[in-house]
């Protein structure tokens, strides 16, 4: 969904996609302390929308357009000719502002919706035993994310008693500190715990084998992020963005082929793959299909602007792919709730949503890749 | 089984060896017992033995640790997984996984056993700690007791030979404290496990004992021997032996059931007597109330955590809210701070409702220390977090240095915080809280990772803001500290209050709460050692 959300400039569509996604993660999170990360992305999106138009008012581009109002504007030194501060504002400028803070903010929204459903242990524990270093730093950062926003509540409760701000800039700069601390400390504590459980093992491997192993795994990657940014980014790597992702892919697998063979390491109970995992992932696929669809059919109405004025089109395969996105919805299994009304451990974060965090068995398998097909 | 030959270990820019030379061998099926002030390199001790010093907390180990024949020189922490399990301080924090059956399951994955071992070794492990109707529950569901059960199984399913636990029960009410020691005791008796567990809380564990090592810190030998030998000396020691060394018992009993076989005698000296402890009566007078809740309610969602609760608190006073974990005590206190508007039902204290109250003004009527006081603590430096403390507050310059020096002299002024050790840390959370002077004092399990010196200061701490009139409020799981300092103890169970009323009838009526000297001295309600002293020197010998 996030790759559909860069590939349209439609603003009509960019509500739609967030739209799905928001109703997804509704109907089928948990609630475990993770899921509330879409409220923190959502508001994190508008903040974007928002800055970005504050910047474009206030650095004007000097576009032509139907001005609405203007600004006293400062004469700057002319070494910093081209930079303008001030000055007549033009509706389209804005609105094109509110476009890009909107495509930024909806691709956020997909983020977060990611975070919400998928639990960073489960996706973890596919993480091959190859990229072991790697994978330290994966946990860490992984558990870092939802971390935060538990420290966060426990840190601003400790600043009420000691009667501070917790609120405006005051609170915030009082509490990163405290915060990073926190989430980084918890982290790294379950990283050990890892470590001293045998994770990242290794029979007796040969050094060389394992690091040419390795190499190739993490020179692939690099290969996939840029092929990535050559398909997304059109016009740039000319053209060679799908051969350099096919080739990443490859390197890819052939490292974690090597790897993995020699690496120990068995499945407990694997997550079954059957048909409403493919229907997730699928439907992924479908929103970025209708839209690639649309745009190959010549529908102009993908890509949006606001030079000139106009009410944005809605093109009807795009639309349609998008809502297919939404099946996940129903199709995802749910999450059995079999957690019964048990006391919780009672710590200082005292989180209630802890204590309903649902059993995931086939289902969080599943959810992750409602966006990862779209990512 | 564990081999430790002339270790010395420091951390990266300490001058000072946080162990030197420690020569120690402990051989299979022990259970040894590591006792120690905070600070002292117990921790360090404990993960020296699976490797994780140092190659994951870093600093320098000279010497070498050799477990079942493998040197941690040669084996980081994972290779030795199949060998040693470490079950944390924090159950919760090590969890990989969500789900109770996935997380017994994942030390297998990582070594690689085969999927249908694997299921069989999960049920063995289920059935063992007793966790098979918990097994698709999600860990963060999980209480207390649960998680520290989950937490040792999850090492247990790679049948490792030896069990290092830090503070396994310092987190845990009382009764899930028993449930987790004894499903070790059971471990090292049936299994032949090898078992070193850190713990704070002597009383607890001293009867389990095989050996007692004491760790005096600052790089000094330990003192390695009998449990029963090392505590006739001991500095530190549970009721249970003061008491024993008070009466001249011969040995000195361990145990709740040894020492009441030999008490039957002391018991009789003391029926006739009256327990009191000084100041007691005096304290039950109702002062003035300074804060009430009203068929107060609060509700996470589902969860009720707290239902219709109606309690006062007065001046002058020691209240104990004691409970298993879950069962609102937390929820309380946060509901008198005004942390999150309740349910249903009012809170009122000194004429305000926290909620809707300034920060600035709020902690004039009322101070909370929290579970971890670290989290009070931002300052780079002791000495300016008191000057931010009397800032924030609005008080003269040096308040609050002044109350810390009240509270525990001595504290470092350029230490940070985090370097303190944990009684000092608590006294600098405490007197951050103290400087405004709010009638009303909340601590949330204030003597979690306390040793024994450190405690008797809190009981000095606490005894004085009830004479200086405070309404102080403890949610504790300690019960020996309910017996020395508590005038009233209230029993929560479910988020409903189950018994309420002066300490000693609580405390002695539940044989959950009751405190050792009285387990031993029943059906006479005396609590501490000191008030059977003192019985004793006034009738004489």
């Amino acid at each position: 969904m996030a790759v559909t959300a860069i590939k349209t400039t439609n603003p009509l569509l960019l509500a739609m996609i967030a739209a799905v996604v928001i109703f997804v993660v509704a109907a089928r999170r948990t609630a475990a302390p993770w899921s509330r990360s879409l409220t923190f992305f959502l508001r994190l999106g508008l903040i974007v929308i928002a800055i970005r138009i504050v910047v474009e008012i206030v650095f004007n581009q000097r576009l032509p357009g139907h001005v609405l109002f203007v600004l006293p504007h400062l004469t700057l030194p002319h070494w910093a000719a081209g930079v303008y501060i001030g000055g007549p504002v033009a509706l389209e400028a804005i609105l094109e502002a509110f476009l890009d803070g909107l495509r930024l903010a909806v691709i956020l929204v997909c983020f977060g919706a990611a975070n919400s459903l998928a639990s960073p242990y489960r996706l973890l524990r596919c993480l091959p035993a190859v990229l072991y270093e790697a994978g330290v730093a994966v946990t860490v950062a992984l558990a870092f994310a939802p971390e935060i926003v538990i420290t966060i509540a426990s840190v601003r409760e400790a600043r009420r008693l000691r009667g501070r701000a917790t609120r405006g800039l005051a609170g915030l700069r009082g509490m990163a500190i405290p915060v990073l601390e926190g989430a980084l400390d918890r982290s790294l504590q379950l990283a050990s715990s890892m470590d001293s459980r045998g994770y990242g093992r290794r029979d007796g491997t040969n050094r060389s084998t394992r690091r040419r192993a390795t190499s190739a795994t993490v020179i692939g990657l690099l290969a996939v992020v840029v092929g990535v940014y050559g398909v997304l980014a059109v016009g740039s790597l000319f053209g060679l963005g799908l051969p350099i992702l096919a080739a990443g892919i490859a390197l890819c697998a052939l490292g974690l082929s090597v790897g993995g063979k020699r690496t120990t390491r068995t499945r407990y109970r694997p997550d079954p793959w059957r048909w409403p995992e493919w229907v997730v992932a699928a439907s992924g696929l479908c929103a970025l299909a209708g839209l690639a669809a649309a745009e190959a059919l010549g529908s102009t109405s993908v890509q949006f602007s606001f030079y000139p004025l106009a009410v944005p089109g809605l093109p009807v395969l795009a639309c349609v792919g998008i809502l297919v996105a939404l099946v996940p919805a129903i199709a995802a299994p749910a999450p059995p709730a079999t957690v019964g009304p048990k006391a919780l451990g009672e710590p200082a974060t005292l989180e209630p949503s802890a204590v309903a965090k649902a059993v995931t068995f086939g289902a969080a398998g599943s959810r992750p890749t409602v966006v990862e097909g779209g990512r | 089984m564990i081999e430790l030959r002339d270790v010395s270990f420091r951390y990266g820019e300490s001058e000072i060896p946080t162990l030197s030379h420690v020569e120690l061998s402990i051989s299979e099926g022990e259970l040894c017992v590591v006792v120690g002030q905070t600070g002292s390199g117990k921790s360090t001790l404990l993960k020296a033995i699976n490797g994780l010093v140092p190659y994951f907390t870093g600093g320098h180990l000279a010497g070498e640790v050799i477990v079942a024949g493998r040197s941690t020189r040669d084996h980081p922490p994972r290779e030795l997984a199949d060998v040693v399990g470490l079950v944390g301080q924090n159950p919760a924090a090590s969890f990989v996984t969500d789900v109770v059956e996935d997380e017994l399951a994942y030390a297998m994955e990582n070594l690689g056993i085969e999927p249908a071992a694997m299921r069989r070794r999960v049920e063995d492990t289920l059935d063992l700690l007793g966790l098979h109707e918990l097994r698709a529950r999600s860990l963060l569901s999980l209480s207390g007791g649960q998680q520290q059960r989950v937490a040792i199984g999850a090492v247990l399913t790679a049948s490792p030979r030896v069990l290092v636990l830090d503070e396994p029960t310092s987190a845990l009410d009382p009764a899930a404290a028993e449930e987790v020691l004894a499903a070790l005791a059971r471990l090292v008796h049936d299994l032949g496990l090898t078992v070193v567990v850190a713990e704070h809380r002597l009383e607890r564990v001293l009867p389990f004992a095989d050996r007692l090592i004491i760790v005096p810190g600052d790089g000094a030998p330990l003192q390695v021997g009998d449990p029963g030998e090392l505590m006739e000396h001991s500095p530190v020691a549970p009721p249970i032996v003061e008491l024993g060394r008070l009466a001249g018992w011969e040995p000195l009993p361990l145990s709740v059931r040894d020492a009441r076989r030999i008490a039957a005698p002391l018991r009789e000296r003391l029926a006739t007597i009256e327990p009191t402890r000084p100041g007691e009566g005096a304290a039950l007078r109702p002062g003035s109330v300074v804060a009430a809740t009203h068929r107060l309610s609060v509700s996470y969602g589902e969860l009720r955590a707290i239902w219709d609760i109606d309690l006062r608190f007065c001046r002058g006073e020691v209240l104990a809210l004691m409970g298993r974990n879950g069962s609102g005590k937390s929820t309380l206190l946060g509901q008198l701070v005004g942390l999150r508007p309740p349910t249903a039902g009012t809170v009122d204290v000194a004429g305000h409702d926290p909620v809707g109250l300034g920060a600035r003004k709020l902690i004039k009527l009322v101070g909370l220390v929290p579970q971890d006081a670290g989290l009070l603590l931002y300052s780079a430096t002791v000495g300016a977090e008191c000057s931010t403390a009397d800032h924030d507050a609005g008080l003269e310059p040096g308040t609050t240095a002044a109350t810390l020096d009240r509270v525990l002299p001595g504290v470092p002024v350029g230490r940070h915080p985090r370097d303190l050790s944990e009684g000092q840390r608590l006294a600098l959370a405490l007197a951050v809280v103290l400087a405004p002077a709010p009638p009303l004092v909340l601590l949330d399990e204030p003597t979690r990772g306390l040793d024994y010196p450190s405690k008797d200061r809190l009981v000095a701490v606490l005894g004085d803001l009830r004479d200086a009139g405070h309404s102080v409020v403890l949610a504790t799981h300690d019960v020996e500290l309910v017996a020395r300092v508590a005038d009233r103890a209230i029993v929560l169970a479910d988020g409903e209050v189950v018994a309420d009323g002066p300490a000693r009838q609580v405390v002695c009526h539940s044989p959950v709460f009751a405190p050792q000297v009285a387990k031993i001295l029943a059906p006479e309600p005396w609590l501490t050692v000191a008030e059977v002293r003192g019985a004793l020197e006034g009738v004489g010998p």
